[in-house]
């Protein structure tokens, strides 16, 4: 498969997010959030519910300006969505008036690549998932895995610097969830492209990631990081053999607490 | 044989009831368990006709108020070849039609318009909505004195009156219609290397297009009626006027013939627009 020509990073400097509600309280979104991404990472956040990781997810994907600090993609600070940043949501944003390859083929036609480039471009990228029986299938007659694919490969058609998930197998039964969690592995292993991914799956995020972040809520901060190497083993080794190995359960124990532990002082606040 | 019978029987709705409905315990309440009906529609059809005859053969009813089918069906034929007054059926048809068409069309293409820029911008929201909602719930038959004040008895009148008529709806549905989009989807496509034009072209009106259907719907039923009123109140041609005059002369049965013709009518385009419906926007609440 292809990878880009130049080489690509994601810098992320002293960024914040504040912003008043309407009874006049200022809510620290993010707060002095720092990292840096190169080519064949594959980072994913996790952290209670409320603690910014969506928002960190726009300001990447250039839906929302930050408040202070910023983001560079290859030297290039990020103001506005661009297809250099490829965004796959939890659900409904596919077209659903669109067929499987319609969708797929919506950003090439729409930046004007040329149609015999693009079609090549696409169906290498639906046969890497599997979509390629289904090219002329109504989106709404897919199921949700399969739409998740399409996604995904709309997005890649595009050939971006990174891929931005925002909980992409959320709405997804667990058995699909698993399957696709090791289709992602494929296809960042083929691709080589860096991969920014939200979950609230801890066992999901641990499985994926080549560098974990568990954020806390207001002010949502990185409070651990983690390096992890099970993702390499997820494509040789059976995915349920590796979850149920004592490595990633003991990892996978202490993630869950620390999140437990900060739910339970947000709640304790509340209350 | 068997197999058209079957279907015959399908279609009058005295199918085998669903092994699975038998074995549900709540019916009662259940949408999926209370059916079509079908068959009971037959029945009812078949029951009114049979009465109609009935009263008039035995003369229950004086033909005056209430005449005969048969008589009916006569007046339908006569008046389909020989005519009412210089045109003959369809010809009182085609001159409801072109009106009809004439107001459905130009209101739909300046509703849509002014929906789709109320959706898009609050200044032309704000400008256009006082207007817009004084005017919508006025009954479209009340500016009809205004109406012949301003254009007369002519054709003119009753197509600005069905521009009134659709314009409000088309511009209520195609504004909310631009409104319902997803904020994933306009997301996305920006993602996907969109520009704010390609935005609002594959995205924004695509997504409005169930919505602008549906008023579309609602507005060909709203003008039908309300055209058939206007013809009686003021016209020299068409379908409600050809009733109204009727009725003048005590010609019963040219009323009931036009009612029913009518009726039909109305049916038949609710009819079209859905199996456009069906054709053009195949994944209406497919979300």
């Amino acid at each position: 498969m292809s990878t880009p020509n130049s080489h690509s990073e994601l810098r992320v400097e002293n960024l914040c997010m504040t912003y008043h509600t309407e009874d006049g309280q200022d809510v620290h979104a993010l707060e002095d959030i720092n990292f840096n991404m190169d080519e064949g990472n594959l980072v994913v956040v996790v952290g209670p519910s409320g603690c910014g990781k969506t928002t960190l997810l726009s300001t990447i994907a250039g839906f929302l300006a930050p408040t202070s600090g910023r983001i560079l993609l290859n030297g290039e600070e990020i103001e506005k969505p661009g297809a250099e940043r490829g965004v796959v949501f939890q659900k409904g944003a596919l077209f659903e008036w669109l067929t499987v390859y319609e969708n797929s083929v919506f950003g090439l036609k729409m930046r004007g690549v040329d149609e015999a480039k693009r079609h090549e471009r696409v169906m290498n990228y639906l046969d890497l998932v599997g979509l390629t029986d289904f090219v002329d299938t109504p989106i709404y007659n897919l199921s949700g895995g399969m739409q998740q694919r399409v996604a995904i490969v709309r997005c890649l058609a595009n050939n971006p610097s990174i891929l931005l998930m925002d909980e992409p197998l959320g709405a997804l039964d667990a058995l699909t969830r698993e399957k696709m969690q090791t289709l992602i592995l494929k296809i960042w292993k083929e691709t080589g492209k860096m991969v920014f991914f939200i979950t609230h799956s801890v066992e999901e995020a641990i499985y994926l990631a080549t560098d974990l972040f568990v954020m806390s809520a207001r002010p949502g901060k990185i409070m651990k990081r983690y390096k992890l190497d099970f993702c390499h083993k997820g494509l040789e080794k059976d995915p349920r053999e590796l979850k149920s190995d004592p490595e990633f359960i003991k990892i996978r124990e202490e993630v869950l607490s620390l999140i437990w532990s900060m739910e339970e002082e947000t709640a304790a606040h509340a209350g | 044989m068997e197999a058209a019978l079957t279907k015959f029987k399908n279609f009058l709705g005295f199918a085998a009831e669903d092994d699975f409905e038998k074995k549900k315990t709540v019916k009662f309440g259940d949408p999926s368990a209370a059916g079509q009906g079908r068959k009971w529609s037959v029945l009812s059809l078949i029951i009114i006709l049979t009465a109609w005859v009935v009263l008039c053969e035995l003369e229950i009813v004086p033909p005056l108020f209430w005449p005969s089918p048969l008589a009916v069906l006569e007046k339908f034929w006569t008046i389909a070849t020989e005519g009412y007054r210089g045109h003959t059926l369809l010809g009182h048809f085609l001159i409801s039609l072109y009106r009809v068409m004439a107001g459905f069309l130009l209101g739909t293409i300046c509703g849509v318009l002014l929906g789709i820029a109320m959706g898009l911008s609050s200044v032309v929201r704000g400008l256009f909505d006082p207007i817009i909602e004084l005017y919508r719930p006025v009954p479209p038959l009340a500016y009809i004195p205004i109406i012949i004040i301003w254009m007369g008895i002519g054709d003119g009148g009753k197509i600005m009156l069905l521009f009134l008529a659709t314009f409000a709806i088309m511009v209520i549905n195609a504004r909310s219609g631009v409104k319902s989009v997803s904020v994933e989807k306009i997301h996305a496509a920006y993602s996907l290397g969109a520009n704010r034009w390609q935005v609002l072209r594959h995205v924004i009106l695509v997504n409005a297009l169930p919505e602008i259907f549906t008023g579309m719907r609602v507005s060909m039923g709203v003008c039908w009626a309300t055209l058939v009123a206007a013809e009686m109140v003021a016209a020299t041609a068409g379908l409600g006027w050809m009733v109204l005059n009727a009725a003048r002369y005590l010609r019963t049965d040219i009323v009931i013939m036009g009612v029913i013709v009518m009726g039909i009518v109305g049916y038949g385009f609710d009819m079209i627009m859905r199996l456009l419906e069906d054709k053009l926007i195949p994944w209406k609440g497919k979300t």
